[in-house]
């Protein structure tokens, strides 16, 4: 709808300031300048007063020698490397034992969750004891008592327990051989890939069928025996371009082999272990924030157990359960910091412990460290929500 | 029990705190907050037997506690005027940057970054050392030089941490660094078998051997592979308060190269044998007036504290647990490195 250019004869334009458009406009402007100003002079005073201080800024030594050593790189380190390169070391292990104990967390806690709704009196009695026993003890403490009870009941190098002469446990941790790809390798990798993509296929194909005719194959054993057969097959045909690197006692330690150490072993276990009993819980309650009458309906129609549980309980529960279950995402990967109590070197150990302490750059490495942190939540929240959208019911 | 990981990250956030919020440079104003708070806040180790741990009573013990009483005795005539802040490594010199304690005495060497980049001075050098090896006797080694592959304790946000992996690095021997946060962590992994050396400046091996439940279990291997000097550390900016802690030294240094002790300074003070005795201790003389001190000020260090042979004797020389010799640690008159400025 267009409006008279000319303002009704005896209602004059009101000034910009009485404007109710304009005025909030320009209140909003007023407030983006005090906040950034307000940012930019806490910075500026910041650094006059560290140069005051005599305290040395910037992040010019990102690129300095490091000149400390670190037990566990994913990636190549020596203490020639610099200390960027440290934060990236630090960063990459945060990563590892987040995301696996974010899985591990995930399956402890639904098979627990769902144990102690079941009938079985001893299965449900034996959940609850987990989770009242794991959830209320501190996580600091878990940790202590994986890595110091555990390293304790361990044999030194020399005496380990071994495993057919090829892995080996000690007091250093799990000694394995370790895989080495020969160039044939790749086309293993290809027929992988082949197989995981022919599976997508078969099931998305098999859904629609299932929804068209009510018929179905059994797509899962399908794609299972293709994703595990068909990269097998290759691999032998292409004549077995993998060899092992095996470990052997040199000295003090074993040589060659990669090693799982005990500190990050701990770490994961209690971190998994401690989250597990959260989620649970979350799980529990969203199974029973489903109300009885949706049971009932599915066992008129006579699903089974199974059934009802995997096509009318948990698509339903999984709404209320998604959002508390990112809570306790994020909570497992900020609490993984505690690894600097037993030596983990995660990144908080190794880049806002050592290389804080050797620089003395306070407000640069925590400032590196506090982004990481957030930026990892908010990728995981932001995925989680993604996530949530996508398994929402179609309420029909 | 206090999570150190979140302490740290506290003191590194009030640091920045601090750094933002603080409108100048402070001036010489430590004595003067010294005085208004009634006692002085000394960062000193968690627990290291012989330079600073507390008795079985509480009390804190040590040759590095000795310096924080002889400062708080300069300033109050009361070595017992001091609060104790226990801090790891890692924590220690934020927690002097952002104020929490006034000054540092926890077997801290001086290093150019540590004095040049962080904001702070060291004041002198209160103990001569060199990082050190301890293995256990079990493995019969008679040299670092065996050492090659083997696992490694070490104490995070050390010089040990750097020095070490400069050592193997040097000599060719590959090592894995197991590191932890506090020195009794560090004793648990050696005891629980982690790592076969446990490494740290060699005067605080001996003090770590006596926390072991078997400490002839473990023995100390000969080489000694870095220049360790320790010693006070202030905060950059108030030249008042560097000279006090300075001089602190300085006074029981001198008064041990002129045969005053703790037992003899009242007679010498009535009775001062030559003028430097007489400088040292304020008889007819005011050196301490310039440092915002009384006239008696080296006078309170040895009657309340001692002179440096008294308290490197009761806490890690002969009188103590530790037997260590005095070795560097003598007088300069005596073949070994300390020496104090005249008082003039
Ligand atoms: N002198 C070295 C090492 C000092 C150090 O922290 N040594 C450990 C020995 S394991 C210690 O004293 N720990 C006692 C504590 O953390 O309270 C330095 O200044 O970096």
């Amino acid at each position: 709808m267009a409006r008279p250019s000319t303002p009704p004869p005896g209602r004059q334009k009101p000034p910009f300031w009485r404007d109710p458009a304009k005025r909030a406009l320009f209140f909003q402007a007023v407030l983006l300048l005090a906040v950034f100003g307000s940012i930019g002079a806490i910075v500026s005073n910041t650094l006059n007063n560290m140069q005051a201080m005599g305290i040395s800024t910037g992040f010019g030594f990102l690129d300095d020698r490091a000149g400390f050593g670190i037990i566990q790189s994913l990636i190549d380190y020596s203490p020639a490397s610099s200390y960027g390169r440290t934060f990236v070391v630090g960063l990459l292990n945060t990563l590892l034992v987040s995301a696996l104990g974010v899985i591990a967390a995930t399956i402890l806690g639904f098979v627990i969750g769902i144990a102690r709704l079941s009938p079985n009196w001893l299965l449900a009695r034996l959940a609850s004891a987990y989770i009242e026993t794991f959830r209320n003890i501190p996580l600091l403490l878990q940790i202590f008592f994986w890595y110091f009870a555990v390293l304790r009941a361990l044999p030194s190098p020399r005496d380990s327990i071994s495993l057919g002469e090829a892995v080996f446990l000690n007091v250093r941790g799990l000694v394995m051989p370790e895989p080495l790809a020969q160039p044939g390798l790749v086309w293993t990798l290809v027929a992988l890939v082949v197989a995981i993509v022919a599976s997508i296929v078969l099931i998305r194909w098999n859904r629609k069928r299932q929804d068209a005719t009510g018929e179905r194959v059994p797509a899962g054993w399908i794609s299972l025996g293709l994703i595990a057969g068909l990269p097998l097959l290759v691999f032998l045909i292409s004549g077995r371009p993998l060899t092992w690197a095996m470990p052997e006692l040199q000295g003090f330690n074993f040589k060659g082999g990669m090693t799982i150490i005990p500190e990050f072993t701990a770490l994961w276990l209690a971190l998994s272990i401690y989250t597990a009993a959260f989620i649970a819980e979350i799980v529990r309650s969203g199974i029973q924030a489903i109300s009885h009458g949706q049971t009932e309906a599915a066992r008129a129609l006579s699903l089974s157990n199974g059934f009802t549980l995997r096509l009318v309980v948990i698509p339903q529960a999984m709404r209320v359960i998604i959002p508390p279950l990112t809570s306790q995402y994020l909570n497992l990967i900020k609490n993984s910091s505690l690894a600097t109590a037993i030596g983990y070197p995660d990144l908080v150990a190794v880049f806002a412990g050592t290389t804080l302490n050797q620089t003395g750059q306070a407000v640069e490495v925590i400032m590196m460290t506090m982004a990481v942190y957030l930026t990892i939540s908010l990728l995981v929240s932001m995925f989680m929500n993604w996530f949530n959208a996508h398994v929402a019911l179609v309420e029909r | 029990m206090l999570n150190n990981n979140k302490k740290s990250l506290l003191l590194s956030a009030s640091v920045a705190l601090a750094a933002t919020l603080a409108s100048g440079v402070q001036a010489a104003e430590t004595l003067d907050a010294v005085k208004a708070q009634g006692m002085l806040k000394c960062g000193v180790s968690t627990g290291l037997p012989g330079f600073s741990a507390p008795d079985e009573n509480g009390d804190w013990q040590g040759l590095d506690v000795d310096i924080c009483r002889g400062v708080a005795a300069a300033v109050f005539d009361d070595p017992s005027k001091v609060q104790y802040v226990p801090l790891n490594a890692k924590e220690r010199f934020t927690a002097l940057q952002s104020g929490e304690i006034d000054m540092l005495s926890r077997n801290t060497t001086w290093t150019s970054s540590r004095d040049t980049a962080l904001g702070l001075n060291f004041t002198g050098v209160t103990y001569y050392d060199g990082i050190g090896f301890m293995v256990n006797k079990s493995l019969g080694l008679d040299s670092a030089k065996q050492l090659s592959g083997a696992s490694i304790c070490v104490q995070s946000g050390t010089t040990t941490e750097l020095n070490v992996a400069d050592y193997f690095r040097a000599n060719d021997m590959a090592f894995e660094p197991v590191v932890f946060d506090t020195s009794d962590q560090t004793v648990r992994g050696f005891e629980a078998g982690r790592c076969d050396v446990l490494t740290s400046d060699t005067s605080q091996l001996y003090s770590l051997r006596i926390k072991l439940s078997d400490p002839a279990s473990a023995e100390v291997l000969p080489e000694v592979i870095s220049k360790e000097p320790l010693g006070p550390v202030v905060r950059q900016g108030d030249e008042q308060w560097f000279d006090i802690v300075k001089w602190t030294l300085f006074a029981m240094f001198n008064a041990e190269e002129l045969g005053v002790t703790s037992e003899n300074v009242d007679e010498m003070k009535a009775n001062p044998p030559n003028p430097k005795v007489a400088r040292l201790l304020g008889v007819n003389s005011d050196f301490g007036e310039s440092m915002g001190l009384s006239a008696d000020w080296a006078y309170k260090i040895i009657k309340n504290v001692g002179n440096y042979e008294e308290i490197f004797a009761r806490n890690v020389g002969k009188d103590s647990a530790l037997e260590i010799e005095r070795g560097l640690n003598a007088l300069w008159t005596e073949g070994g490195l300390h020496y104090g400025p005249p008082v003039r």
